[in-house]
């Protein structure tokens, strides 16, 4: 039976259909319902890894002891893990091993929009590029055997809408594969120079392989149309190419991307008039076949910014769509993400927005929204863990110029505990004196709730350690007296805290322990929880605005708090001068 | 761009006013009526209360996930301002459903920005087909505020005419039980309108 699924849920379905035994993640939009949906599957082992390069690693272990496996990760999640993914290209696998990127053209919970097609030549691994759910699901299943007969693991490369799009699938029924053997083998699996310039040689020969493969294989396929033009494309761009050329043109529609199919691009090439490439973002595809010395129209019609969609590709190749479309002259107000009502990182970035002097290092998370107004906190935010190792390189560069900005850098649990506890040892070796201020709410937020090394639960539900932070900042050297740990519901306490931090010499560390308010129990523990404004005591002088609450309005003049979305957090009381706000509920 | 036969569904609105749920109850009626369907939404950060989307597009054979800009047949707007700032999504002609409701985005909030007066009524004179409904104050009196996408939808489906579908069944499928009963005078109530 055919069913709706997102190209997520039929991955986890591919695979677990080809029998897969073992998967890692860290959580990423748009790839993190990968490894949710394979939680589903008792067959399989699923991990939230600590942080993608141990997922790959995790994976690639269950790999060399003959498990099929797999690990799932954003497209920058594949920069963390870029340093295993190279060497495993030599040393190839036991059992199959795909790795899934998860690319994010149009940046919608990004940080960039690289293109990591580009992985996979630099790597020497094959690629595949699914177009839809049902190609999900089906080259997840091929994904394994493919890796298992080159002996090399593959690039699964998908992107948002990709992963976030429900189509039509066909589902099919698990082959139970049992796990190979394992037989030491060093030659194969330790990478000593001169182990890997042997397994260099025999990855020459892989690719000639798999370069045969890639002319012969139906994921590379021809559809005839009409017309006389020509279109090589690959992922959604093909369905986009297709909503717009129709049977018009013809398409050669590529499934495996690396290595690309030479002749079957010069043959079809060959057979059409006119040439185009469309793809998103970079041109990958294009840049080939210019190599190959055919002429091709792809990038330069083509926007290199945000996601590709019909309209964009229309608009390339034909101008302006002379339809039209129903039209305003109403003028909307932006409306940006935003903290939630009642978040707990709310005060502790009102708070410390009150200091002129200080230099905010922010990360990758929901915290990343302090930098917008009118909290507008943060200075920077680059990748995960670079708060706090970006916030000790500030203060050396800043502290040599005789400047005295203090830097506090602002990171959650889970990034924390992927990348920035390194950062954490570097700050206290190399004695950068920074606020390392780690927004602890008991959860992976932003990507919708995982478990992290902090919650003690595991992906697959079982009780487990959990990490203390506290006592890990004591082990990477924080002194007892320079760590705070906060209720940042409680402005005073944060308060005093950050002022603590402001005036240490040494590194120190603040831990604002609060779990998330979206969090189902804490939402329903809240539910009765509210503040109200008195308006006998309200002078309206808006103060309670700067915090920036969705819940806390103003209209006409007059300010009132939204019951639906008030949760009683109180930080708009703690911070109303004329004590005009009072807490209802219990 | 070339009618091609598919038809375009768009729905739009502010993070967590569950714009996916209708999506995805529309999508599987769609589907069990025998279309080829795709559904394409919106994760992430944007979730956190910014403007969102979902496309749903349906008919014999549906090539991409997204709805073309000016092709929507209905767009189907959870806020007011949403409808505003997504209407060159609608073909001309096109049916806009708008929920009589208003958020306030954070630059509103602080006075950075001013939130438009009199939307609906600007809407009435731009658009020919719109139907304004009242989703908020109606999923209020039958318990629930958050009810609301469901009666939106209910209004939807009736503007695309396909109101004789077992929606009941499907509803039972996606759900949950405890708010079933909720949702399904929600969505009555919306196909009233």
């Amino acid at each position: 039976m055919k069913k709706l699924l997102t190209g997520n849920e039929a991955i986890a379905r591919g695979a677990w259909e080809a029998g897969l035994h073992a998967a890692a993640a860290y959580p990423g939009t748009p790839s993190t319902e990968i490894l949710e949906n394979l939680a589903q599957y008792k067959e399989v082992y699923s991990e939230w890894a600590t942080n993608e390069k141990v997922a790959l690693e995790v994976a690639a272990g269950a790999s060399m002891a003959g498990g099929r496996a797999l690990c799932a990760m954003k497209h920058v999640g594949l920069n963390v893990a870029a340093d295993p993914l190279f060497t495993l290209a030599y040393t190839g696998v036991n059992g199959g091993l795909v790795i899934v990127t998860a690319d994010d053209p149009g940046l919608f919970s990004s940080q960039n929009e690289q293109d990591n097609r580009f992985y996979a030549p630099h790597a020497k691994i094959p690629m595949m590029e699914p177009s839809d759910s049902q190609e999900c699901l089906d080259f997840a299943k091929e994904a394994f055997e493919l890796s298992e007969r080159f002996d090399t693991p593959l690039l699964f490369r998908v992107s948002t809408r990709i992963c976030h799009s429900k189509t039509l699938a066909e589902t099919g029924q698990r082959t139970d594969i049992g796990i190979k053997s394992y037989a030491k083998d060093c030659s194969k699996y330790v990478m000593t120079p001169a182990n890997a310039k042997k397994r260099k040689a025999i990855m020459t020969e892989r690719i000639a392989a798999m370069k045969e493969f890639s002319e012969n294989t139906p994921l590379n396929r021809v559809e005839r149309g009409s017309g006389k033009i020509g279109i090589i494309t690959s992922g959604v761009s093909y369905c986009h190419a297709k909503e717009v050329f129709g049977d018009d043109a013809s398409y050669l529609k590529l499934g495996f991307t690396w290595p690309l199919p030479e002749n079957k691009i010069r043959e079809f090439a060959a057979s059409v008039e006119t040439l185009y490439v469309i793809e998103e973002n970079e041109p990958y595809i294009e840049s080939f076949v210019k190599s190959l010395g055919i002429h091709c129209t792809g990038r330069e019609k083509l926007p290199w910014i945000d996601e590709l969609t019909p309209e964009r590709v229309y608009r390339s190749f034909f101008g302006e769509d002379t339809a039209g479309h129903e039209m305003t002259d109403i003028n909307v107000p932006p409306r940006p993400p935003v903290l939630c009502a009642g978040c707990t990182h709310r005060g502790f970035f009102y708070e410390l927005g009150k200091y002129s002097d200080v230099v905010v290092t922010g990360d990758i998370g929901c915290y990343t929204l302090g930098m917008v107004p009118p909290l507008s906190v943060t200075d920077s935010v680059v990748c995960m863990g670079a708060s706090v190792s970006m916030g000790a390189g500030f203060f050396k560069a800043s502290n040599k110029a005789g400047r005295k900005e203090k830097v506090f850098a602002v990171i959650g649990d889970s990034t924390f505990f992927h990348s920035g506890i390194t950062g954490l040892i570097d700050a206290v070796v190399n004695k950068a004196p920074i606020v390392v201020n780690i927004l602890d709410n008991r959860i992976t937020a932003m990507t919708g709730h995982q478990e992290n090394p902090g919650t003690g639960r595991t992906l697959m539900g079982e009780e487990t350690q959990q990490i203390d932070l506290r006592k890990l900042c004591i082990a990477c050297g924080v002194k007892e007296e320079n760590i705070r740990l906060i209720d940042p519901y409680d402005l005073s306490a944060t308060r005093d805290a950050i002022r603590d931090g402001h005036d240490a010499a040494e590194p120190f560390v603040i831990i604002t322990t609060s779990p998330c308010a979206l969090i189902k129990e804490v939402a329903r523990r809240r539910a009765n929880m509210k503040c109200r404004v008195d308006e006998d005591k309200c002078v309206k002088c808006r103060l309670c605005l700067k915090a920036g609450c969705p819940a806390v309005n103003c209209r006409d003049g007059r300010v009132y708090i939204d019951r639906a979305s008030c949760n009683g957090c109180t930080v708009c009381m703690q911070i109303c001068p004329k004590k005009a706000i009072v807490r209802e509920g219990e | 761009m070339k009618d091609n036969g598919t038809k375009n569904i768009l729905l739009v609105g502010v993070g967590g006013q569950g714009t996916i749920l209708a999506s995805k109850i529309l999508s599987e009626g769609l589907l069990r009526r025998g279309y080829d369907v795709k559904m394409s939404e919106i994760h992430g950060m944007s979730q956190r209360g910014g403007s969102v989307s979902t496309h749903v597009r349906y008919g014999e054979k549906v090539c991409s996930p997204i709805v073309p800009v000016g092709c929507a047949d209905v767009l189907t707007a959870f806020e007011k301002a949403e409808a505003a700032r997504w209407l060159h999504y609608l073909k001309k002609d096109g049916t806009l459903v708008v929920n009589d409701f208003e958020i306030y985005s954070l630059p509103v909030l602080t006075g950075a920005a001013e939130y438009p007066q009199g939307i609906i009524e600007r809407l009435k004179e731009d658009v020919d087909k719109i139907k304004c409904v009242d989703a908020a104050r109606i999923a209020e009196e039958l318990g629930n505020i958050k009810a609301q996408n469901v009666v939106l939808l209910g209004a939807l489906v009736r503007s695309l005419g396909i109101e004789d579908l077992d929606w009941e069944s499907v509803m039972r499928d996606i759900v949950p039980a405890k708010l079933l009963d909720l949702n399904l005078k929600a969505f009555a109530a919306g196909l009233s309108q």
